[in-house]
Order: structure tokens, then sequence, then C-alpha cells
């Protein structure tokens, strides 16, 4: 009886490790192989990575693993999402469960330094920043002496309030939450002065209250927070097969090649989007992709700005204002290297 | 106990009932204070369950509206029992829990216990793997990152506690067996593992674990997770069966010894069997907990029903519109199973009550 459980165990185990990737090979051999991208996701964030009512992921992080997936099958389609959280994330990576993090993770230097993982480039300049009622009419972080700010335990969000506070010469008293819900409830109803967290996530936080029109973010950004893909450390192509295809994004906005345009822009006179779209010159295969990547990414995703407008835009729920997430000649921090 | 039932029910008389609640001007007070504050709970809950409610219509119309927003639950109800698994093939969970759930049913019928009925959920559960799994017989395949929900809190539950009894039971006798290597060994496991939380023994699995292991070789995140809840139920499991076993009087084993039977027939004939009838109130509460416990996988990456009905939320349409709506959803199906398995305890005390008292 006992020696046929054994047996079951014994068979359940080999499954389980049936299911090992070879990481002999690199990424890009071991994607191809598998015909599908796996993607880190967040479990939820509005805007960024969250399921339908089918499901289905959309979402900011969730197009650049679509782009990504598109970069090496052609087809946005190819992809698993992996829901990750933020104590899991980055020892999913590492232990090759997924590809790419695409997880509204910010690159810091003792994360690229210690991790055993690299980053690709930032493809959303995001900050801390604070979120107050109207009714309290406060116009500037500052004037917040003596406040009770509500946050979520991070690592480094109550750090950089400290900071803050203390250059500016002010006091706060900090409330913590350890679930979201309770830290915005705290907020709106009253318990605290303000909350703090990053601004993409405050705007989420207003985005959910019954009457968004009562608070209002205040100007400053007190911390850095580039938001980046990240990959397994020592696999310069396939790192830069994601880093590219966050570039093709941001380049293809500059050049003015959208989703409803991308079929006559392959008959364009610019040499620069002629090479992106693969229709001179081969820079997809030097990757070893495609030579039409480029042309696949934006045909299935769009563009970057069409990407924020999607998700993230006016339009959207959460009601972002590009920001620091605009293209370098138009005073904004995207500046997508030369495709050449 | 015949006799006590007796005398509970005999100032159960119309009169005395009254007494009890309006016999002194105190208790009048009381009486009509708490009614009051029934009605108005009642109230109250009728109106926003019923009377306001929004039954169909759009995010907007429950904007406007003052009640439950009913046509949030219907729009968002497969997202919540099922998850982020494929929409067309999300009749695979639901055939897996029905047969799970029929399964379980059937199994409960004292009457079926047996060889048989062990040898038929070894038969069950592959089958039940692979519907949900698929890659075979023209099903797609689902990697098990994209199964959630319901059928994902009954999968860590039961098959959970279906594997951990068993070695909670072995776990058990080693713990009193006179081979001091193996009573140490079973001492030094239900110890390690009772002495920290379940949320340290699934972030061990789930994170540490994969560290260790060589290079570019993963365990299935799922399993990990499956595997961590049988260790860490047998470790509770084996204690509660300790307690039934030496609640034995020692006469059952001499007995039995005399008869001569040897070690693993009396254990599995007499010794356990009686052990297990008498543990079985905490064995379902321990069970009931593990049911409501399981939603813990949330901090490894799975999001089994409650976080379904919690991440469903934060659709943007919806945001800041229904709240209490997926809570009480989740509250009701959670009460639904939990006061089952609770019925059932009750029901198998009496069966085994019977022809004992």
């Amino acid at each position: 009886m006992f020696g046929k459980a054994c047996r079951v165990a014994a068979a359940v185990m080999t499954l389980g490790a049936s299911v090992v990737t070879a990481q002999a090979a690199s990424t890009l051999e071991t994607v191809k192989a598998r015909g599908k991208l796996i993607c880190g996701v967040s479990m939820g964030t509005t805007g960024f990575a969250l399921a339908d009512a089918q499901g289905k992921f959309a979402g900011f992080d969730v197009d650049v693993c679509r782009a990504i997936a598109t970069a090496v099958f052609g087809d946005p389609n190819k992809v698993d999402f992996v829901m990750t959280n933020i104590n899991t994330r980055f020892q999913a990576l590492q232990s090759g469960e997924i590809d790419v993090l695409s997880r509204q993770t910010t690159l810091t230097f003792s994360r690229d330094a210690s991790l055993g993982i690299d980053f690709g480039p930032a493809v959303f300049y995001d900050g801390q920043g604070l979120m107050v009622a109207k009714s309290l009419g406060v116009n500037s972080a500052k004037d917040l002496d003596g406040a009770a700010i509500c946050t979520l335990p991070g690592t480094t969000t109550a750090q950089n309030l400290a900071d803050f506070f203390r250059a500016n010469g002010k006091k706060f008293e900090l409330v913590v939450f350890e679930n979201p819900d309770e830290n915005n409830n705290a907020f709106f109803s009253g318990r605290c002065d303000a909350v703090s967290s990053d601004r993409s996530d405050l705007a989420s936080i207003r985005a959910a209250s019954k009457s968004p029109g009562d608070y209002v973010i205040l100007p400053e950004t007190i911390s850095k927070e580039p938001l980046a893909p990240a990959v397994r450390q020592n696999d310069s192509n396939w790192r830069d097969i994601v880093s590219w295809s966050v570039w093709m994004l941001m380049a293809a906005e500059e050049k003015g090649v959208t989703q409803t345009n991308v079929d006559e822009q392959l008959k364009s006179e610019d040499p620069e989007i002629q090479r992106m779209l693969g229709v001179t010159d081969e820079l997809g295969t030097m990757l070893g992709l495609d030579k039409a990547w480029g042309y696949n990414i934006i045909k299935h995703v769009g563009n970057y700005a069409e990407m924020f407008d999607r998700n993230l835009g006016e339009q959207t729920a959460l009601g972002l204002s590009r920001g620091p997430n605009t293209l370098w000649n138009a005073g904004g921090l995207l500046y997508p290297p030369p495709f050449r | 106990m015949a006799e006590a039932r007796n005398v509970t029910r005999r100032p159960a008389h119309r009169n005395s009932a009254l007494k009890v609640y309006f016999g002194t001007p105190g208790n009048t007070v009381v009486t009509l204070v708490c009614v009051a504050i029934l009605a108005f709970a009642a109230k109250a809950a009728i109106s926003w369950l019923l009377i306001n409610a929004v039954f169909s219509g759009t995010p907007e119309d429950c904007k406007a509206g003052a009640g439950a927003c009913w046509p949030y639950l219907a729009a968002k109800l497969r997202y919540m029992l099922f998850g982020i698994y494929p929409f067309d093939e999300q009749w695979r969970p639901f055939m897996a829990t029905i047969l799970f759930v029929v399964a379980m049913a059937i199994s409960g019928i004292p009457r079926l216990w047996g060889r048989p009925l062990v040898v038929a959920w070894a038969a069950l559960l592959p089958v039940l793997f692979l519907l949900m799994s698929g890659g075979t017989l023209g099903l797609a395949h689902v990697p098990t990152s994209q199964w959630g929900g319901l059928p994902l809190s009954f999968m860590l539950t039961f098959v959970g506690l279906i594997c951990a009894l068993p070695l909670g039971i072995l776990l058990a006798l080693a713990r009193l067996s006179n081979l001091p290597a193996i009573r140490v060994l079973a001492i030094t496991f239900i110890e390690l593992v009772r002495g920290v939380p379940l949320i340290s023994v699934l972030f061990m699995a789930s994170v540490m674990l994969p560290l260790f292991m060589p290079d570019g070789m993963t365990f299935d995140k799922l399993l990990r997770a499956q595997v961590a809840i049988i260790l860490f139920a047998a470790a509770y499991i084996a204690e509660i069966v300790r307690a039934g076993l030496q609640a034995l009087p020692r006469g059952q084993t001499e007995a039995a010894q005399a008869l001569g039977l040897h070690f693993w027939q009396y254990t599995y004939l007499i010794t356990v069997p009686q052990a297990l009838k008498t543990v079985i109130p905490p064995l379902v509460s321990l069970f009931i907990g593990f049911f409501q416990d399981t939603t813990l996988v949330v901090i490894v990456g799975l999001l089994d029903f409650l976080n379904t009905v919690r991440t469903a939320m934060r659709d943007p349409n919806w945001q800041g519109i229904a709240v209490l709506e997926g809570y009480l959803f989740a509250a009701v199906v959670y009460f639904v199973f939990s006061a089952i398995m609770g019925a059932y305890s009750r029901y198998l005390e009496k069966r085994f009550r019977v022809g004992h008292d």
C-alpha cells in the first residue's frame, strides 16, 4: 500500500521536474524552442497589468511583454503571463521561471549589482509623490508639517519621506498598512492627511475613489523611480532583444510610425524607418530575430505613445499625463538610440 | 445521552420562554433593545441587498444607485471563479471542480470506505490533473501558472489534506514508536514545522528552494506550494491523531497483541480507526482552517479564490463602485463550504457514537 503511494509520489516528482528549463542554452533559444515567451507581471495593478473579466491580461507592462514576444515570434499572443509579487519577482527571474520581468520594477544600483539580474531601458519614469484631499487646502508637500502620512510598507517609501521631510526641516507621522485596500480606505476616511506612493500608483488610488475630483497629487516628486524590465544576468543577446524592442516602441513614436500607418511607412524614404521596419538592412537578424521584427512590433502593439494612451493616458481611468515620459525632443526623458 | 437531551428540553415551555425574555423589567428592556437593533440591521441589509440594489445595467447605473451592485458580480463571476484560466477553456476547471465535489460527496458515505475508494481516488486525481492541464487528447495545454480561483483553492486544500492525512497518521505513529531514531525524527519534523508560520513554509518552498537547486532547474510553482501545504498540514494532523491514539485504553492494544496480531495489523484494524473516530471534531476544525489558510498562497504569486475576488475589484470600470459585493460573495462561498464540512463532522460523530454509549 505504502509502496504504491511512494511510486505515485515519485511519479509526481518527475512530472514536476520535467518542467525543467535547460538554461545551458541561451534564453532566446529556450524561448524559441518553447514557442512562447514567459513574462512575469504584477498580480493586478490598474493600467500596468490587470486581467479583465475574461482573464485576459492588459496594461502597460503587459504590452512591453507583448512587444518582446512579437519581436521573437511575430505574434503578440505567444506569451504566457506569470503573476509575481514583490517578494517573489526576482527569484522567479533568477530561477528561470520567467524569461523577462515586466512589473513596475525600479532600476537601482544594488538590484543591478547584487541580484544576478540585468535591466533593460526604463519604460516609465515614475517618482514618489504625495496626494491630499483638496479640502485640506495644501499646495505643496512642504506645507505638510506634522501631517499623518499613509504608506504601504516598502524598502524605500518611508525612507524617501523621512529624507524629504528632514531636508525641509519638517515633521511627519508615518502610518503603515500592509494591505493596499486598507491603506487607501484609511486615506479616504481621513485617518491620514496624505498618502504617499509612486505617482502612477497615486493616480490609480485616486481613480478608485468615489469622487476623484476631490483629491490632488502635490507637485513635488521626492524620489526617482525609473521602471524597467529585467532579465537574467549574462545573456547579452537576450538583454539586447529586450532593450531594442523597448527602444523600437520609442523610436517609432519619434518617427511618427503608428499601428495604423505602419504599412504605408514601409514605402517611406526615411532611411532610419527603412532600417527599423526591415525594408533595407537586416538589423533583426543581428539579434537572431526575423528582419521584420520592428514592423511586427508596431503592427501588433503600436508605438510608445499608443501604448501609453491606451493604458495610462488621459482617456483611461488612471488619467496620467505624459510628464517626463515624453520624447527627448519634446522635453522628456525618452531618448531611443539610433537604429543604424 | 438521551437523558441529557430531556433535561434541556424540559424548560422549553411557552410560558417560561416568555418569562426568560420579559420576566423582569430589566429583561424586557434588554429584549426590546436587541429586537430594535436586529430590526434596524435587517432593514438596512434588506434595503442594501434588495430594495435599493441595482440588478442589471452598467457601472454607471451602479454609481447612481444606493444599494448593492449585482451586475458587477455577473460581469466578474467567471474571473472570480476561475482567474486567468483561458476564457474559452473554462469549462475544464468547471467540470473538474464539479467532478471533485461529487467525488468528495460520494467519499463521505462511510459505507463506501475501503480499498476500492482509495483506488478510485488514485485514478481520479490524474484525470482531474489532465483535464486542467491538457496537452493531450485535443485539449490545449494550460500551464499551472494560469490556474486560479476556486479550483485552485479546492486543489490546494483538499488534495493537500488527502495527502497529509496518511502522512500525519504515520508521523503520529512514529512519534509514539519505541524506536528512538524514528521517534526523534518524527518529533524533530513535527516541532520544526509547527514552530514556524505557514507563510514562512510557503516562502521557503517558493523562494528559497529554487535558489538551492542546480542552475536552471525549477519545480512547478504550484507543486511547490502544494508540497509545502501537505508537509505543514501533516505536522498538525500528526499531533491531533497522537492525541486520539493516547486516549485509547491500553487494553485495546494488549488484547490485540494477545490475539497474536502484529503491529501493522492492530494499528490498521484497531487503534488508528478508534483514534480517528475520537478526533473527528478537531480534525474537521483543522480542515476548515486550512481551507481558509490556503489564501496565503498569494504571497508566492498564486491567485486563490479570495484573491481573484480581490483583483477583480481593481478593474478600472468598476473601481470604487463594488467592493462589499465581492467580499460578500467570497464570504458566502467560504461559509457554505465550511458549514458543509462542519455539518458532515457532526453527522460522523453521531454515526460513530451509535452502539458505543
